[in-house]
């Protein structure tokens, strides 16, 4: 209970100490942020098990101002599934970034912005209040925009920019739905809002927010009519803030805010399941023709990221139990394999100066860890049996086809298939194959960037086991619970919050 | 403050700089009321602090760049910036003595008197003086100074 609110002090507190340090070089910031990020990570598993243990949300009252008047911190079971993906991903990048960044100047100023993004997303997703949500929305969205420009070459000058003009479209969408509802309601706090749109019944304000809602939350979380900026994104940034946007970002700011607001405060109807469906459908098909036409390593993996997601949208639209584990499942996976491909990459330009795959080859003798650790992640990422994401593709397929959406199960077997068409061109011309002259001098990466691929990779390899009850009922289904039981949300919120 | 001499060829003409200086305290004063004054009237930390950060620029357009930068150096600003967050912190964290993250721990006083709101004058003043005016100036200090000419992809390569 105590602890909720370290999830936002830690990171923020920590960003502004180690702006406070300056340009010093050295171990203090490396030590400093990556024992912050390990803390966080220990307090959501802290925080996994105790919402594991009690079947009513944790609230925690900020200035001890009781719920329609103060700020709630909430914490229930989808809550802690997100916390304990974003701070494990971003402690795995935080340690990569340890040998990685030394080739920019500046480091510090990297974890200071890192950490801002930490907490803006802890915050998000941590928040029982929508207007807080936004605010931590644009701290997130604000801290990678620096991160995207880190490396100050005009190419990433360009995508920052394109991405900062287009995400603060979203933003403002975001804020203006925000504004109709409370014009409409008078409340800000998730629960409260519920209980009034479902006593005064849908009207026309509450179906205009939804649609900026969707508009707002589409753009961050790359689905595709508003994809463009994550293509330009993804690339230009630094390999760990690549990893850290789509392993983290497009999910806890854009599916996870979407899921929220949508399944728990304003309800679903069928006209939104089809919509996201539809959306869900056209990227996960848009997005791999796309990956597969690209031979900058980075680019295609964002192609990828936006394929992916497409296929969480698909579950989340498809709406039974089934459908939504499947996706909470995809998920996780996603966030796992992807972050480890966007690492392997980052190894793989660290090692020899390049990311077009064209010129690369051969590099599976001279970087065998990064060549079996992205063999790994490609396998999950390509729904081959044992690995994880063979099982969670398998739940939305098998939900598409149970529910009678033949039609959206054979789109998302065909976007299967060119998951693995695209992987296999990557694996096939970047580590196997004879190695081009300048590549011969090559050598592993360092020992922390190894660590984290390893242990990322070894995720990979035995999340598959989260799909038995044994292990996904602590997991995955108290939190497709929440999804699943839809406006009871604010039933249970109030319960707590009145017996205080 | 106070330019020493109006003659030089750096800033504005002769009369902004008269004008500034008799004006650039009074705004200054100005926006010091609106934060003090953030919890019994209309006005706060933000809308103080922007009014500070005003009468910086003003003094800066006025007198040029290097009359600012030798009364508050950039360096001072980036460390006063992130003090201001953390002295903001360390309120909310205060408030674990009365058990919660941000709770008012200090005694209320009377409505409407200058002394009076608990923690919120001092967060005001936390986050005006320190956060909200330096961090605005510094941003309009970055527009200004920075020539900034991005790198080109085969410098890079070259270097």
């Amino acid at each position: 209970m105590k602890l909720i609110p370290l999830f936002i002090i830690l990171p923020l507190g920590a960003a502004f100490l180690l702006s406070l340090s300056g340009k010093r070089k050295g171990a203090f910031c490396d030590i400093f942020s990556n024992a912050i990020t390990l803390l966080l990570f220990i307090i959501s598993l802290i925080t996994l098990y105790n919402t594991n243990t009690q079947i009513l949300p944790l609230i925690y009252k900020v200035g001890g101002w009781a719920p329609p008047i103060g700020i709630p911190l909430v914490v229930d079971s989808l809550t802690a599934f997100m916390l304990l993906i974003v701070n494990f991903i971003s402690f795995m990048i935080n340690l990569y970034s340890v040998n990685y960044m030394e080739k920019f100047t500046a480091k510090s100023k990297f974890y200071t912005l890192f950490l801002l993004m930490v907490g803006g997303m802890n915050g998000v997703v941590i928040s029982g209040d929508i207007f807080n949500l936004f605010v931590f929305f644009e701290l997130a969205s604000i801290a990678s925009y620096a991160l995207v420009a880190f490396g100050s070459r005009a190419e990433e000058m360009e995508a920052s920019f394109k991405y900062m003009a287009m995400s603060a479209m979203g933003s403002l969408f975001i804020l203006l739905g925000i504004v109709f509802l409370y014009s409409n309601a008078s409340t800000l706090n998730m629960a409260h809002l519920s209980e009034v749109i479902s006593n005064q019944g849908i009207n026309k304000t509450v179906i205009f927010s939804s649609i900026l809602f969707i508009l707002g939350f589409g753009i961050k979380s790359a689905i595709v009519p508003f994809h463009a900026w994550l293509a330009d994104a993804h690339p230009a940034a630094p390999a760990p803030i690549s990893a850290m946007l789509s392993g983290i970002l497009i999910k806890s700011l854009g599916i996870y805010s979407l899921c929220r607001i949508f399944y728990n405060v304003l309800g679903v109807t069928t006209s939104f399941l089809s919509l996201l469906m539809f959306l869900g459908a056209v990227s996960i098909i848009v997005g791999g023709l796309l990956a597969l036409g690209q031979s900058d390593l980075k680019r295609m993996l964002a192609y990828s990221s936006i394929s992916q997601v497409g296929y969480i949208i698909l579950g989340l639209g498809i709406g039974t139990p089934m459908a939504i584990l499947g996706a909470l499942f995809h998920l996780f996976n996603h966030s796992i394999f992807k972050s480890l491909l966007f690492l392997n990459s980052g190894a793989v330009e660290y090692a020899t100066g390049t990311r077009d795959l064209e010129k690369l080859g051969g590099l599976r003798e001279k970087m065998p860890i990064t060549a079996n650790t992205s063999l790994i992640a490609s396998m999950g990422i390509s729904g081959i049996p044992p690995f994880n994401g063979f099982f969670s593709k398998l739940l939305i397929i098998f939900a598409c086809i149970k529910s009678g959406y033949i039609g959206y199960g054979i789109w998302a077997i065909i976007g299967s298939v060119l998951t693995i068409s695209y992987f296999m061109k990557f694996q096939k011309s970047a580590f196997f194959g004879p190695a081009p002259k300048e590549l011969e001098s090559t050598r592993e990466v360092p020992f922390l960037m190894q660590t984290s691929m390893v242990i990322l990779s070894i995720v990979c390899i035995f999340s598959g086991v989260i799909i038995l009850p044994k292990f996904g009922n602590y997991f995955t289904e108290p939190a497709k619970n929440v999804l699943a039981q839809g406006k009871d949300y604010k039933d249970m919120i109030l319960k707590v919050t009145n017996e205080k | 403050m106070k330019a020493k001499n109006n003659s030089d060829n750096k800033g504005m003409s002769l009369i902004v700089k008269t004008v500034t200086r008799i004006f650039v305290g009074l705004i200054l004063l100005y926006g010091i009321y609106i934060v003090l004054h953030g919890h019994v009237s209309p006005g706060g930390g933000f809308a103080g602090g922007f009014i500070i950060a005003l009468s910086y620029i003003l003094f800066m357009l006025a007198f040029g760049k290097e009359e600012i930068l030798k009364r508050i150096p950039e360096r001072m600003i980036s460390i006063l910036e992130s003090l201001g967050v953390i002295m903001f912190l360390v309120i909310a964290l205060l408030g674990f003595s009365g058990g919660y993250f941000f709770y008012n721990w200090l005694p209320k006083g009377m409505p409407f008197k200058l002394l009076s709101a608990g923690t919120i004058p001092i967060s005001n003043v936390a986050l005006a003086l320190l956060e909200v005016s330096l961090g605005l100036f510094g941003i309009f200090l970055v527009l200004v100074l920075l020539k900034f000419a991005p790198k080109k992809d085969l410098e890079k390569d070259e270097e």
